[in-house]
């Protein structure tokens, strides 16, 4: 653990582990390579030692893992597995989407699953194939998910712990390329955001952008380059969405970009744009836009540059939105 | 009613080139000089491309790479069994695979390079591009292997995967559906021992991994992946089998030598001497004491070998950096689908856009 309070996103990840693992006797961290190597991102570093007993290597199956969670979680316990890669959680989504979700709902409220799935998404790092994707809206597309999605060390602790604590079955993705990005103050000792809760990066009245995860440093940057007067909201909550956070905001300035690196069509932002229309058609003043990846396999990352939003195509959207 | 056992099964393993460089004549595969030079010089030129690899990740010239360190025997010793018709549907630890295929070096490289364009496939090679979802690819074979049975041809499949891949779902069921459907499939698990970090006895209690074929009605069969002519002859066999609808798991007991890609680092998890006990076993030394024992390798021959390796390599190297800056990012949406459609078409225009601006 470090000892000062300026955490990474990653050494928050671990600090919220640790502290969840002394504060519940119940909470068991596993997946591949978490135990003895730390977890490939070294996310989990240090916590087999910590708490012997309580962190496992698993077999290599996501199916299983995410299967046994389900089965851990009946008997009490509170599971916060690793899937190592947000693109192979896939291989447990039937397990995910059939069974996880709906225990509750299956059991008429007698069953739940309280589980976190942990999993780094998201390109930018210069990863092998299959290792980029960011998939929130296909998880956000289950009834009965959370999905989560931090963008600051502070946020990862806080998220993370209302995750953990959360008694609903949480998918918590963490943005690879900011793991070791910057560092900022983290609160020590117990420190949670509620799940649900957007938050604002940037005040303005000219415009709404609405991003997260990896996107928001993006969106904060355009938005500085464009000296446009935008409120920026880091949504952080995928599934429930904090609709009335964005729908304030536009009723407020009239013009929405949504940005997320994931492909445009079905993707998140659409989802934004349909409750825009719903709850603040008649504010608007001008289309809102997304800017998005592009409707292909994420490339591999001789194009991953070309694939993925960044500030400048951001600010062109911007630009657009506000002379419209 | 008493209990009575109804099924016993039992496991095989073969060896035919122990680690000193000696063989049990009986099994030796009769092989020409040249086939025996081929499997050598493969083995060799796999080797060296897996350290120029390292290197040139090390000076940010290549993304992750995988290297196959170790296991050259049993890569290369079980693609040599295979006809040109066969399949090969390799995980992503395999280089040596397509190079035996006819892919060129430097698009070897690309690959690494994050570049799609070295995942092209050379007309009629018959061989799937890399798999980097763990097992995913098991069942590709599965298929491949009950289309030819379906079509009554006498081509098969032949898979390769890991110590790891084992837990997985999707080989469970590949291994069924194989046998099930009697597909002309042999499945090829290179057991080096660790999966990233977890050791082979954190991934299954199971005896061997072998016998993981049982189950599925199959047959199982260990052999020494570290023995070239061994493999080579487990996989000749393996192959008639399949070819009859008689689907194989062979586990070939191997030892990943380097790391599991170059952003891992394997002193956190294991040993040195562990490390010197398996070098002791290496792949190629074994089989050069072996080659020179029968006066077909000497220390000239030997040169020679190593010195037309090296040049090839600067060569692919030097063509591989060249060919770089020509990514062109269009391609990705060139390739999605055969024909663009109008929403990437217009995705396509926005990007140009961008990008000429
Ligand atoms: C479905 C899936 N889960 C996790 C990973 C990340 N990963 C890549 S290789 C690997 C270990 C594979 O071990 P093994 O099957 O023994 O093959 P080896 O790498 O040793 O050749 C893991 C966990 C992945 N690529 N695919």
């Amino acid at each position: 653990m470090s000892d000062s309070n300026e955490l990474r996103i990653v050494e928050a990840v671990r600090q919220a582990l640790h502290e969840e693992m002394v504060r519940d006797s119940e909470v068991l961290v596993y997946g591949e390579d978490v135990g003895i190597d730390g977890g490939v991102f070294r996310a989990t570093q240090g916590l087999i030692e910590d708490h012997p007993g309580r962190v496992h290597d698993s077999p290599l199956g996501e199916a299983g893992i995410i299967g046994l969670g389900i089965g851990l979680a009946a008997t009490g316990l509170k599971p916060v597995p690793e899937i190592q890669f947000q693109s192979f959680l896939y291989q447990g989504f039937h397990q995910l989407q059939q069974h996880a979700s709906r225990l509750r709902s299956r059991s008429r409220g007698t069953l739940s699953c309280p589980m976190t799935i942990r999993t780094p998404y998201g390109g930018g790092i210069r990863a092998l194939e299959h290792h980029s994707d960011s998939y929130e809206a296909g998880f956000a597309h289950v009834p009965g998910l959370k999905v989560v999605i931090p963008s600051t060390p502070s946020d990862t602790k806080g998220l993370l712990t209302a995750a953990i604590r959360d008694p609903d079955p949480v998918v918590f993705m963490e943005p690879t390329r900011l793991y070791r990005a910057f560092r900022e103050p983290v609160p020590e000792g117990e420190h949670v955001v509620s799940l649900g809760e957007a938050a604002i990066r940037r005040t303005g009245d000219e415009l709404t952008v609405v991003a997260w995860g990896s996107m928001v440093r993006e969106a904060t940057d355009a938005v500085d380059k464009t000296g446009v007067s935008a409120d920026v909201i880091d949504l952080r909550t995928i599934s429930p969405m904090d609709t009335d956070a964005i729908v304030e905001s536009v009723k407020k300035t009239g013009r929405c970009v949504v940005v997320h690196e994931a492909p445009r069509t079905a993707g998140m932002a659409a989802e934004i744009v349909a409750r825009i229309t719903d709850e603040a058609f008649l504010y608007l003043e001008a289309p809102v836009e997304r800017v998005t990846g592009y409707d292909v396999p994420v490339p591999m990352f001789a194009r991953e540059e070309a694939y993925l939003p960044n500030s400048d195509r951001i600010a062109t959207a911007i630009e657009r939105t506000v002379g419209f | 009613m008493p209990r009575s056992t109804v099924a016993e099964f039992t496991i095989e393993s073969v060896r035919i080139l122990d680690e000193k460089g000696a063989v049990d004549e009986e099994l030796v595969p009769s092989l020409s000089e040249e086939t025996l030079i081929d499997l050598y010089r493969q083995m060799r030129r796999s080797r060296r491309l897996d350290e120029r690899a390292i290197a040139l990740q090390r000076r940010g010239e290549l993304g992750t790479y995988a290297p196959a360190i170790g296991q050259e025997a049993a890569q290369v010793g079980s693609a040599a069994a295979l006809d040109t018709g066969d399949w090969i549907v390799p995980a992503f630890r395999e280089q040596v695979l397509y190079v035996m295929r006819g892919t060129p070096l430097h698009k070897i490289l690309w690959y690494a390079m994050g570049m799609e364009e070295g995942a092209e496939i050379p007309d009629g090679a018959n061989v799937m591009p890399p798999s980097i979802p763990v097992g995913s690819q098991a069942l590709h074979a599965t298929g491949i292997g009950w289309g030819k049975a379906l079509r009554g041809e006498q081509a098969a499949a032949i898979t390769y995967f890991g110590d790891g891949a084992t837990s997985h779902g999707d080989v469970y069921e590949a291994l069924n559906f194989a046998g099930a459907y009697d597909a002309q499939t042999v499945f090829l698990c290179q057991n080096n021992q660790y999966a990233i970090s977890t050791p082979r006895r954190v991934q299954s209690r199971a005896e061997t991994l072998a016998q993981k074929a049982v189950a599925a009605g199959i047959k199982g069969i260990q052999v020494d992946g570290n023995d070239v002519l061994g493999v080579y002859a487990a996989t000749t066999e393996a192959l008639e089998h399949a070819r009859q609808g008689n689907p194989v798991l062979i586990e070939a007991e191997t030892y990943r030598r380097s790391m599991h890609t170059t952003s891992d680092d394997p002193s956190v998890y294991r040993s040195d001497e562990e490390e010197a006990e398996w070098e002791k076993r290496d792949p190629i030394t074994r089989f050069e004491t072996y080659l020179r024992s029968e006066d077909v390798l000497d220390d000239d021959r030997i040169e020679d070998i190593g010195a037309a390796i090296e040049s090839e390599l600067e060569e692919a190297i030097a063509r591989a950096k060249a060919g770089q800056s020509e990514v062109d990012p269009v391609d990705m949406f060139r390739h999605t689908f055969a024909e663009l459609p109008p929403v990437l078409e217009q995705q396509l225009a926005e990007y140009k856009v961008m990008r000429d601006e």
